[in-house]
């Protein structure tokens, strides 16, 4: 018998840049588990945002390419129209995707582009050192919400997964979290489903993962972990907000 | 070579794109060039080629970035305030160094301008329009016909550099009719992609992820990365430098640069003007980036030239290029109009009268 | 030799058409043509024309300030237009619609109702084709038959509109080489 728990062959050698108590680790690691399973590596294309995951293309062992801030999707796109045979993933933040990139997402899921989003939400500008992103909290404190979101000023945090699920094209919508291992499970389950779908040729997956910032919330990762639980996940709930069968029994999505 | 066919000059880009093995645009609309989209609306889908109206030209310029990124031959066209969306995307795809042909149709600005004809998106292309240290190869097609020929060349050209091609036009350009006899379709295919295109490996049998990006956190790998576009640059200028003169083997006293339909009302000038033993000569720059510099620079040493002038549909942009040029050697004027009016002959023949 | 010939009307009126259909003739015979038209905001409603140069030399600028002759399909564009025509020019005026001279004595002024005689075969719609067939009568700028071949080509597969248009050139033509409406 081999070894039962090993690295995935799509995961690369290199330890990553991310701070402790980060899920994005978690998270490229159930990616490339689920790439391996599903056997595409070959065939496979990612693309990494600007934010802390500009450099996810380092920790994966197969064709990538970096976007500028927000575009991804107009990038998968590209590379899905002209290579409907390659698999392509985007892999964005909450400033990147819900942001500044927001015409792009919006855009590429209403037409139905067969490709597959994962959409991590910490609530936070990462990489640029903790401002206000368009998903932080009511009363959530930033660099550049000091005193709290105001959302008399700024308006309620947008939920993403409920957003994009108004639309009538896109395929499988779901929102998951990756903060303890019976969330983990679930998640990983939901990109096996989105990548599956992907290589049925239906259109728009869109997985959601609620995830932690402790050093830009200034907590432990404990406190992360606890905070997210009890906080982001009464705001942003969990559930497939879309999938193929509720369109096609023409249901609407929990 | 076929038939001489009556085309517009949109149009003809649209083909003359698919008859180089370009099968794949992305585009939003705008005037003076939408015709190009409506023609390939119904003209790729025939050639089994992929089409798709994007929601913004900045996702334009990413959907090429993406295509061309995956190894396809990939182009788009716009006019003046879509190419400044797609300007970001430029300037990664420079950096990145992927291929695509970009067509601006040029009508008049700032801001949303005019749509009559224009050439006042010369810095915007030949300087950057994007951030960071970077060129287009710029094309400046005075006519159908080799707004045809130029887009052929402009896709083996930008795979030659990796490198982004500009093609430059004015709103005429892009909106007269003029016959136009297609060169051959293209031969070539894309070379030695399997280095560096997000291709997919097993279909380029390697084991090794290709990697498409501009980012180099490390001061010494962007400073070399910098260098290596610096050097294509410089090759540009030795290789792939285009420019017509123009009765310049006369005794001309002025020196004409000047490009596109601009060009077109200088020639009917000089001819009109040589019929009355005024002799004037000029240089046509095909190529705006590399920019003819020592041709300018020979053709104003000339020992009867008294003056240089640039005339272009524009306040004064090329002429800063013609005055690097002629290094002082003559006095060098400009001459334009940039609402959308082009000068005539008949003004062109005052002006340049007015400066021996 | 070089000829410019200024087609303008109102949008809709088929003007951009009209100047295509000459210079396809044109390009037949073997010459060297630019078609060159106003564009933007006057679709439908506003004043439209374009230009068509014909030369048996490559053409230069493709802008002129002087054009050689005008066909003027409504008032407003003979009153901007009347003016700059070349001496000797034709000016065609559509008297359908356009009750003022051109308030010229050097140009050949020839006045035909293109409107009314596109009304009784049919359709307004062929205004612009008996325009058209009377310019060309009169100034033979390209061969008849050459213009009859290139209004098939145009209409061909628009099948409703192609015997109107064919009857529209004949009756163009016949209404410039019977005398000249006062």
């Amino acid at each position: 018998m081999g070894k039962t728990y090993q690295k995935p062959e799509s995961l690369s050698d290199q330890h990553t840049h991310y701070c402790p108590g980060c899920t994005h680790g978690v998270i490229h690691r159930l990616i490339a588990e689920v790439i391996d399973e599903l056997g595409f590596r070959g065939r496979c294309v990612g693309i990494a945002p600007v934010g802390c995951a500009v450099l996810a293309y380092n920790y994966f062992t197969f064709d990538f390419q970096e976007a500028a801030h927000g575009r991804a999707p107009a990038m998968a796109t590209g590379i899905k129209r002209v290579r409907p045979d390659l698999i392509v993933f985007t892999y964005q933040g909450d400033g990147d995707l819900a942001s500044i990139g927001m015409g792009e997402i919006i855009h590429a899921a209403n037409r139905g582009e067969k490709f597959t989003s994962i959409f991590v939400n910490n609530a936070v500008y990462g990489m640029t050192g903790g401002q206000m992103a368009p998903t932080t909290m009511p009363g959530q404190h930033t660099t550049t919400s000091p005193f709290g979101r105001n959302v008399e000023d700024v308006g309620m945090p947008i939920k993403m997964a409920e957003l994009l699920a108004a639309l009538q094209t896109p395929a499988f919508i779901t929102r998951q979290t990756v903060i303890k291992p019976k969330y983990i499970i679930k998640a990983k389950k939901a990109i096996k489903r989105a990548f599956t779908y992907q290589l049925e040729n239906q259109c728009f997956s869109f997985v959601e993962l609620v995830s932690t910032c402790p050093t830009n919330w200034g907590m432990t990762p404990a406190e992360a972990v606890e905070w997210t639980e009890n906080t982001l996940l009464g705001y942003y709930q969990l559930g497939e907000y879309k999938t193929p069968e509720s369109i096609s029994g023409g249901e609407d999505a929990k | 070579m076929g038939k001489k066919v009556l085309m517009k000059g949109n149009e003809a880009i649209g083909e003359a794109a698919i008859r180089a093995g370009c099968l794949n645009y992305f585009a939003y609309p705008i005037t003076p060039q939408s015709e190009v989209a409506e023609y390939l609306s119904h003209r790729l889908p025939e050639v089994g080629g992929v089409f798709l109206q994007a929601e913004s030209e900045v996702a334009v310029s990413y959907m090429i970035f993406g295509a061309a990124g995956a190894g396809a031959r990939v182009f788009t066209t716009s006019s003046s305030p879509g190419i400044s969306l797609m300007s970001e995307g430029l300037s990664y795809l420079a950096g990145a160094q992927l291929p695509a042909v970009f067509v601006n149709i040029m009508r008049g600005g700032p801001g949303l301008g005019g749509i009559l004809p224009s050439q006042a998106d010369y810095f915007q292309a030949t300087k950057g329009g994007g951030h960071g240290d970077y060129h287009l190869l710029v094309m400046a097609p005075a006519s159908v016909q080799e707004a045809a020929e130029m887009v052929m060349r402009a896709f083996p050209l930008a795979e030659k550099y990796r490198n982004p091609v500009i093609i430059l036009g004015d709103g005429l350009i892009g909106q007269m009719m003029e016959p136009v006899e297609f060169p051959d379709y293209l031969k070539t295919e894309p070379t030695k992609k399997d280095e560096w295109a997000t291709n997919g490996m097993q279909f380029r049998n390697s084991n090794k992820p290709n990697l498409v990006k501009s980012l180099f956190l490390d001061p010494n790998q962007l400073n070399e990365n910098n260098l290596i576009l610096k050097a294509k640059y410089e090759r540009m200028k030795t290789e792939d430098t285009l420019f017509e003169p123009y009765n310049i083997d006369s005794p001309y006293q002025v020196l004409i640069v000047s490009y596109g339909t601009m060009s077109r009302v200088c020639k009917t000038a000089i001819d009109h003007l040589k019929e009355n033993k005024f002799e004037v000569g000029m240089i046509r720059p095909q190529t705006l980036f590399p920019f003819p510099e020592v041709a300018v620079f020979k053709a104003a040493s000339k020992e009867t030239c008294k003056a240089v002038i640039s005339i272009e549909l524009s306040m004064g942009q090329m002429v800063e290029d013609v005055q690097r040029c002629v290094q002082g050697l003559r006095p060098v004027h400009w001459y334009g109009e940039c609402g959308g009016n082009v000068p005539t002959p008949e003004k062109v023949m005052e002006v340049v009268k007015s400066l021996v | 030799m070089q000829s410019e010939v200024m087609f303008a009307g109102f949008g809709g009126q088929g003007i951009l058409m009209c100047g295509k259909v000459l210079a396809h003739a044109a390009l037949e015979e073997g010459h060297e043509v630019v078609w060159i038209p106003s564009y933007g905001p006057e679709m439908r409603g506003g004043t439209a024309y374009c230009l068509v140069m014909i030369s048996d030399k490559p053409i230069g600028s493709p802008v002129v300030r002087n054009p050689s002759h005008l066909v003027a399909m409504n008032r407003p564009s003979l009153e901007k237009f009347a003016s700059v025509v070349k001496s000797a020019g034709i000016v065609l005026i559509n008297s359908s619609l356009i009750s003022i001279d051109a308030g010229r004595t050097d140009v050949d002024v020839i006045k035909v109702p293109v409107t009314s005689i596109a009304k009784e075969l049919g359709s307004v719609r062929a205004a612009n084709i008996v325009a058209l067939g009377a310019f060309v009568a009169r100034s033979k700028i390209v061969g008849f038959d050459t213009l009859r071949h290139c209004v098939h080509e145009e209409f061909v597969n628009k099948n409703n509109f192609l015997s109107l248009n064919l009857n529209a050139l004949e009756e163009g033509k016949k209404a410039v080489e019977m005398p000249a409406e006062k």
